[in-house]
């Protein structure tokens, strides 16, 4: 326990929430500074309810912090109020647990998982006293190291750190810290340190490597500075999931966050081969964990924790082989407990409402379904899998079993996307409604009726899609099919039951921007937090306008990256990264879902994607007929 | 079995609301594998009563819940336990066993006994020891309560029991009304003092401790305050 804290006691008094920012959780770890040899500042660049939610950190905290070199810590993006206070008054970021400056630690990893929150990483950096840029950082500073989702296209933020990890932190870490404890002792420089990890497999130093565009734009070349260096960083994957790091004892918060539950990471990777959906792509091959040690983890989790809700954690729990052997497991241990299992991402049907009718109060909690796209013919092009017979099949079961509350959620703007399709999600919504009617007769209705609501979102094309090649809509686009949408919901026979949401159009452009980004855009970023912006991600704190100007300043142009259409011969900006996925295989997917061709998922057919390179997997089981 | 647990809170703990507080039991309770009762229907909880909330930023030593539990090896055996599971600025000091009919320990309240002292150079000019005599002399005290619904004007005189003061002004000890319709907060009693004299109190002066948290076994007009685990309360 450490009661020594950064921030004094006037300002604790003042902002909301001082637990954010006092550490002395349970289970966090504290060390003996004079026994370690790397200090390691784990962050995640967004406010703590959000970070101290998220299992990948909480996985490399437990991991680094088993090794008695080493003590990692963790930081979070200060809330506003804290942030003007610190900015005032000077007050350097400083780590929860020893409440020391971040900028005294060796390395400063930040994960990053969506593109909203890189103004974030610059108000982390900054409030640290970190120099923004990584070529302005001297020996004083820590090593910055990014990893997550984001950093599969690290360019648009490749000026702000000094190392990028690509892919599972499980594998690569003990040899990057050996390195750097090995130049340290040496007295060796950090540019010295940089070069030998950017000999690391899955380490990426931006600063090794130079970009030249061609006259439009688009890029020319890409290549290390010296030989020695690869030219492609494949990424690193952990194929012996049953059998490697996982927190038992995850940090427990005071203040109640997003994910206030033991979390069970299943496995990792999904079969669908959806074509919108990153993590279908970056995350293969499947690999699942052994369901004995699921059931271990699970009750020592909850032993550790004391949390009141253990949930699943997966792309798509129900394609987890051992599904209901777990579930049987987790009933028969929760219940008496009292214990609440949650069950996200579980496909409808037969099984899963029998388990969700087990685990919850039906009264009180509602479907969901994904179709993502209104038509079948759409639904091709995306290859989801869903076909409308199996969501009435499936809303048809629930209501019966007692649901009356249904979400629907939809993309607009997908490639092909025509008006009929946009009817089709008026027209789904409204056949559910119907059902509803149809199978619960009239004296069984709860209040005499059912609930749809249906969600859309704006389609963001992301790199290792097949739609990595799609010009993106527009925001006039975005609004006007959000419009016909609603119009078309409107016509239905049953609207009033269907009440339909959608998100904010300017947001999702800004977001396309940064997702195909180039290194070009580190300077927007950058002039965009100087301007004053961050927490972009909140969209009462995201100002469009301001994104919009900084684009121009710099000389370019949202549309670039956006709505541009791109050649199959592109060189795109993060084609040096691989994902294990090969290009051709993306090229495939596109060229038949323009086709409107669906691919069969990993179980069924092999759709030689590249992913068994690995040498594991699912690539390597039986397939099944299922 | 209905069991009384007292607890003191210290230190950066003492920035942690109370709601978070119990969030903290109702987990730590979860960890020390306690044998807690649940409440029935469709998304039971733990039984569980406090005393009564502590501001953010107040540390306490008389800190009090009620929980019930199904079976137990002994009180020392919960306390032990619980104390395992728990963080160090969080100890539980007593666990009783009360009877089976017994007040909650929400409703118990009646009064609460603090410890005042000021921040860093935050004390006033007043030399509260010396003011204290004839503030306590008078027949009322009234204290304008500010709420969302407008002010109100209270007499805080009958709800106050002790006041004294260290002839230094280094500590100002207290015992208040903490019954839920009429419980004074210390800092109403420092601003009453201060304002008697025409003074105001700085913002964030004061560090305020509970020492303990009581209930009273005597009448109203007669009050006998004793400590929420007194012998006098525990199952026979």
């Amino acid at each position: 326990m450490n009661n020594h804290l950064a921030l004094s006691d006037d300002i604790l008094m003042k902002i909301e929430k001082p637990a954010r920012y006092i550490g002395n959780e349970v289970n966090a770890v504290y060390k003996d500074t004079s026994k370690v040899d790397v200090r390691f500042c784990m962050c995640f660049p967004d406010v703590y309810e959000i970070g101290m939610s998220h299992l990948g950190i909480q996985i490399i905290y437990d991991m680094l912090n088993r090794w008695d070199d080493v003590w990692c810590e963790r930081v979070y993006s200060p809330w506003l109020d804290l942030d003007a206070i610190m900015r005032e008054e000077k007050i350097p970021l400083f780590a929860l647990e020893s409440q020391e400056p971040v900028k005294n630690f060796d390395f400063l990893g930040i994960t990053v998982q969506y593109e909203m929150c890189y103004t974030n990483i610059l108000q982390v950096l900054d409030l640290s006293g970190i120099p923004l840029l990584a070529k302005d950082r001297t020996e004083e500073d820590p090593i910055v190291i990014g990893g997550g989702p984001c950093t599969y296209n690290p360019e648009p933020i490749a000026d702000f750190f000094d190392i990028f990890y690509i892919g599972e932190g499980e594998t690569q870490y003990r040899k990057l810290l050996d390195i750097y404890k090995e130049y340290k002792a040496a007295g060796k420089s950090r540019q010295d340190f940089l070069f030998a990890a950017a000999q690391i497999p899955g380490m990426y130093v931006p600063a090794l490597y130079e970009v030249s565009y061609h006259e439009d734009g688009t890029i020319s070349s890409f290549e290390p500075v010296s030989e020695e260096l690869p030219r492609t960083i494949l990424k690193e994957i952990e194929m012996n999931v049953s059998d490697t790091y996982y927190p038992m004892k995850p940090v427990v918060p005071y203040i109640k966050v997003t994910q206030d539950r033991v979390v069970l990471e299943i496995q990792r990777g999904c079969i669908r081969g959806c074509r919108f959906c990153q993590a279908g792509q970056l995350y293969r091959p499947v690999r699942e964990r052994d369901v004995e040690v699921m059931k271990q983890y699970a009750l020592e989790m909850l032993k550790n924790t004391g949390h009141e809700e253990i949930s699943l954690s997966s792309l798509s729990s129900s394609d987890y082989t051992q599904l209901p052997e777990l579930i049987d497991f987790l009933i028969e241990e929760c219940g008496p407990r009292h214990i609440n299992i949650s069950l996200p991402s579980l496909r409808i049907d037969a099984f899963s409402l029998d388990v969700m009718s087990k685990v919850q109060d039906i009264r009180k909690s509602s479907l969901t379904f994904a179709p993502e796209a209104g038509s079948q013919r759409l639904r091709n092009v995306i290859n989801k899998g869903l076909t409308e017979e199996v969501i009435l099949n499936g809303a048809a079961l629930a209501f019966e079993g007692g649901w009356t509350r249904v979400k629907l959620y939809f993309m607009l703007g997908l490639p092909t996307e025509t008006e009929e399709d946009i009817r089709g999600i008026a027209e789904l919504s409204n056949k559910i409604a119907a059902t509803f009617f149809e199978t619960v007769p009239k004296d069984k209705r709860v209040n005499g009726k059912v609930q749809i609501v249906t969600s859309t979102s704006f389609f963001v094309p992301k790199p290792f899609t097949p739609f990595q090649w799609a010009p993106q809509c527009t925001k006039e686009e975005f609004l006007d099919k959000a419009y016909q949408t609603k119009k078309a919901i409107t016509e239905q026979l049953n609207q009033k039951s269907i009440k339909y949401n959608w998100h904010e159009a300017d947001a999702s452009v800004m977001e396309g921007v940064l997702a195909r980004g180039d290194r070009r855009l580190g300077e927007v970023i950058r002039r965009v937090y100087e301007k004053g912006c961050f927490y972009d991600a909140w969209s009462e704190y995201f100002k469009n306008d301001v994104w919009i100007d900084t684009i121009e300043e710099c000389g370019l142009t949202a549309d670039f990256y956006t709505t541009r259409e791109r050649s199959l011969e592109e060189i795109f900006p993060w084609d040096f990264i691989d994902a294990g996925i090969t290009k051709d295989f993306l090229k495939r997917e596109w060229l038949k879902a323009q086709k409107e061709t669906i691919s069969e998922n990993c179980k069924l057919k092999c759709q030689g994607c590249g992913a068994n390179r690995f040498g594991g997997g699912i690539c390597f089981e039986e397939r099944t007929d299922a | 079995m209905k069991l009384r647990i007292k607890f003191s809170k210290h230190g950066a703990i003492r920035y942690i609301g109370h709601l978070d507080v119990m969030r903290f039991f109702q987990k730590a309770i979860r960890r020390a594998e306690i044998d807690v009762t649940y409440s029935q229907g469709f998304s039971p909880h733990q039984i569980m009563s406090f005393a009564q909330p502590l501001s953010v930023g107040h540390e306490s030593n008389g800190e009090y819940m009620d929980i019930q539990v199904n079976s137990m090896v002994s009180c020392e055996d919960v306390k032990k336990r619980i104390n395992a599971a728990s963080v160090e600025g969080i100890q539980v000091l007593s666990v009783i066993e009360l009877p089976d009919n017994a007040v909650n320990a929400m409703a118990s309240v009646a009064a609460a006994e603090y410890t005042v002292t000021f921040k860093d150079v935050r004390g006033p000019a007043l030399n509260i020891y010396q003011v204290l005599p004839e503030f306590l002399s008078r027949e009322q005290i009234i204290y304008t309560k500010e709420s969302k619904k407008g002010t109100r004007e209270v007499d805080l005189k009958p709800g106050i029991y002790q006041l004294s003061c260290e002839g230094d002004n280094s500590a100002i000890h207290m015992l208040l009304d903490a019954s839920s319709g009429s419980n004074i907060k210390p800092v109403q009693v420092m601003e009453a003092i201060l304002a008697s004299h025409g003074e105001q109190l700085q913002e964030n002066a004061l560090m305020v401790t509970r020492e303990d948290t009581y209930t009273n076994i005597g009448t109203q007009e007669q009050p006998h305050f004793v400590p929420l685990d007194a012998p006098q309360l525990t199952k026979e």
